[in-house]
């Protein structure tokens, strides 16, 4: 059974940032516009607030908030040459779901990306010869340029409540900022968040170093600001339940606190939840959408009329949506033809685990997704690349994002992981220990692309999303300098009595936690010979179809996605 | 199931363990959830062993799993000790725990191994979870770690550092009685 809908001008797939977004700036230049959300309508109040919302088991381990595996999830190979398996419950990552999709369980960590990252390849190539970039790397750069990207990146800082302290402001660097920010119009709405001790500790060491370490930007707002909408936020109240669960606050920035409410009073604006979407309708030549077809709440096959699409879904989710509405060439990477679902990326994260004495009290449950004392020092091109042999970079902090004891309870290697000698550990150390995190940039390969499953599909019969990928060995290298560089910091912090690095190694593993940044598949460009859309994301061979989030990345920075795709 | 969580996490000198917390109980009600009948575990086949790097591939839901599991445990305890897994002395219940943990028993279709990680991940989160779950009574877990549960706000206290946090904590239930 289906049914076809009057036609509106805009129909956006996805109510996250991106669909939320752009919705509401063409309802209110009075476009007719529809976001189609596949979750569940849910607002800060009633779903998020305490106490119930304070539940670990619930929102960190059982996916409350996450994309179901079980009606939708990706296949997983490393070589094309493997069979790919589906990923029965997530580890690598956690896809966002329902309404303000993964802007609700964000972290809210907020950077903006350096200028060298949107001219990647010319910018390495100038300082250091083609020879940088091993053959297997597909980096390219972007069709933008820092400078004309400024005023957008200006214009999400107010309407997220941007926390933090400028250290660049028009070129002109600031005293006690990270020397290392690309330049800003203008300083953050609110001030910097409130550090907590392991983050002051690492500070401590790394400016003792001679590094430049800084309170990390956040969208977690911290005191009471009504946004660029009109709609207000209050402080953060660093109850340590943030990356992972939904604000109760008001203060974590998501579609639901920073855009919707302002959106929905539009009367050209509609959400319609619980609304999976399967295809975008192309005309009989194939140069043109005419809609999408999704099922609705109760199961209805419907066909939504419109003059243009955008697929706003979470980020590679819009390059298996490509594939499925057969928009744009796949990719092959035997011929190294075709450009839907290359240029994959992830983020090659690693950590250094770092136990202390008993005196020094870390109190780790205070916390908040984005509270951090970062450093830029090893960061894209802010250092010398030649001795080392890779491209890119990655920021090392100490983030105390939370102290929920089913997932934050490190004890040394080599202990027991039961029994009494564990349980003597777990009770020693709680307190006494915390990790360095290191963020890398993530460069893609020619073997590493997403493609169609075809053996595995969705609840709806429909292929799951491939992803074959390995690491390159330029991340590999990157991660074990990081790693050293993230080691001395922890070996120098006062009260540490054990620094142990952890670098990312070989093979990439769907089993590995490594972030929820996954990126690609519908890069970005000027050449429709190695991207999908022009620089306006829009589809170069279904102008009518846009492409918006990180599944437009050509390959992925240190720096967490948010404040670029916003 | 009692016999065996309280081995992976016994009481001693330093309190309570995860059968005193109640981690049995827990872990049946998380079996009957729709988490334990295969909500968030994408189930459909072919059932294929891939890489390590491609993860779990068996079509045991975790509720199934318990089940196989928990027969296989006190199987094998009676054929090497002729008693039920209960009935047996901690270090014999460690050893069985052990060779399981290693995936040196014989479960059939299920590797031991396997079921040895689900088990130890189910009693840490029901030694460490919310009360409202069955687990962690008395809080005995949050206790024994120093974690001080649902507290309303740390605004006026994160900045004041290494100062021993010494209030009693707080769960779900206490905090919506308040």
């Amino acid at each position: 059974m289906s049914k076809t809908l009057p036609p509106v001008d805009v129909v956006l797939v996805g109510g996250g940032w991106t669909g939320t977004l752009i919705g509401k700036e063409l309802a209110a230049a009075g476009q007719r516009v529809v976001v189609l959300e596949r979750g569940e309508p849910r607002w800060t109040s009633p779903n998020f607030q305490a106490p119930g919302v304070r539940d670990e088991l619930k929102y960190g381990r059982r996916d409350e908030l996450h994309q179901n595996t079980a009606t939708e999830t990706y296949t997983f190979r490393n070589r094309a040459d493997e069979t790919a398996l589906p990923m029965r419950r997530w580890q690598f990552a956690s896809p966002g779901n329902h309404l303000g999709g993964a802007g609700v369980h964000w972290s809210g960590v907020l950077y903006r990306w350096d200028p060298v990252e949107f001219k990647l390849r010319s910018h390495y190539t100038k300082r250091y010869g083609a020879k940088i970039f091993s053959d297997d790397i597909t980096a390219q750069d972007w069709p933008l340029t820092y400078d004309e990207l400024e005023s957008y990146y200006d214009r999400f800082d107010r309407l997220v409540g941007a926390s933090g302290y400028a250290g660049n402001l028009k070129g002109v660097l600031q005293p006690g900022g990270n020397p290392f920010e690309p330049w800003r119009s203008n300083p953050y709405p609110n001030p910097p968040m409130k550090v907590p001790y392991a983050s002051a500790l690492f500070g401590e060491a790394a400016l003792k170093l001679g590094y430049h370490p800084y309170v990390q930007p956040s969208a977690l707002s911290t005191r009471p600001y009504v946004n660029s909408e009109g709609l207000q936020m209050n402080g953060c109240v660093y109850c340590g339940f943030c990356s992972n669960f939904g604000c109760e606050q008001f203060a974590k920035a998501s579609p639901q606190v920073c855009v919707l409410p302002a959106a929905l009073k539009l009367p050209t604006f509609e959400l319609r939840t619980n609304s999976h979407v399967l295809r975008v309708n192309l005309d009989r030549e194939r140069k043109r959408a005419t809609g999408v077809t999704y099922v609705d709440a109760a199961g209805v096959e419907t066909f939504q009329p419109a003059e243009i699409v955008f697929l706003c879904a979470f980020a590679i989710n819009n390059t298996r949506l490509l594939l499925l509405s057969g928009i744009g060439k796949p990719y092959d990477p035997s011929t190294g033809e075709g450009v839907v679902g290359r240029n994959y990326t992830h983020q090659t994260t690693s950590t250094v685990s770092l136990f202390f004495d008993e005196e020094t009290k870390l109190n780790p449950f205070m916390a908040a997704g984005a509270a951090a004392v970062t450093m830029d020092d090893f960061c894209t091109d802010n250092f010398d690349h030649g001795p080392h042999g890779f491209v890119g970079g990655g920021y090392v902090q100490i983030q105390v994002v939370s102290g929920a004891p089913i997932g934050n309870r490190a004890v040394p290697p080599g202990t027991p992981v039961w029994g009494s000698a564990w349980k003597k550990a777990v009770k020693r150390y709680y307190n006494h220990s915390m990790p360095i995190t290191i963020t890398g940039s993530n460069l893609p390969v020619r073997g590493g692309y997403l493609s169609l499953d075809p053996t595995y599909t969705d609840a709806w019969g429909q292929p799951l999303l491939r992803i074959t990928y390995d690491l390159p060995d330029n991340d590999i290298k990157l991660s074990a300098f990081l790693t050293d560089k993230g080691t001395e910091i922890g070996k120098a912090m006062r009260g540490v009595t054990l620094a142990v690095g952890n670098p990312r190694k070989k093979p990439y593993a769907s089993t590995s936690y490594q972030s929820t940044h996954i990126n690609g598949g519908a890069a970005i460009g000027n050449d429709p010979k190695t991207s999908v859309t022009n620089r306006f994301g829009q589809c170069w061979d279904v102008p009518n179809v846009f492409v918006a989030g990180s599944a437009l990345f050509p390959q992925n920075s240190c720096f967490n996605p948010t404040g670029t795709i916003g | 199931m009692e016999a065996a969580v309280g081995r992976l996490i016994p009481a001693d000198e330093n309190g309570p363990g995860a059968k005193e917390a109640g981690v049995a109980a827990f872990i049946d009600l998380q079996l009957a959830s729709a988490w334990g009948n295969g909500d968030h575990f994408y189930s459909r086949g072919p059932f294929v062993q891939g890489t390590p790097q491609q993860g779990y591939q068996l079509a045991f839901t975790p509720a199934q799993m318990f089940r196989i599991g928990i027969a296989g445990l006190d199987q094998a305890a009676r054929q090497a000790k002729g008693a039920a897994f209960a009935d047996l002395e901690p270090e014999r219940q460690d050893a069985l725990l052990a060779d399981a943990e290693h995936g040196k028993l014989d479960f059939g279709a299920l590797p031991s191994g396997v079921f040895f990680g689900a088990l130890l991940d189910a009693t840490m989160e029901g030694f460490f979870s919310d009360p409202i779950h069955g687990g962690n009574q008395d809080k005995v877990g949050w206790k024994l770690v120093g974690f001080p549960g649902v507290h309303a706000s740390y605004a006026n206290d994160i900045e004041r550092h290494n100062v021993a946090w010494t209030r009693p904590p707080a769960s779900i239930a206490d905090a919506a009685e308040s």
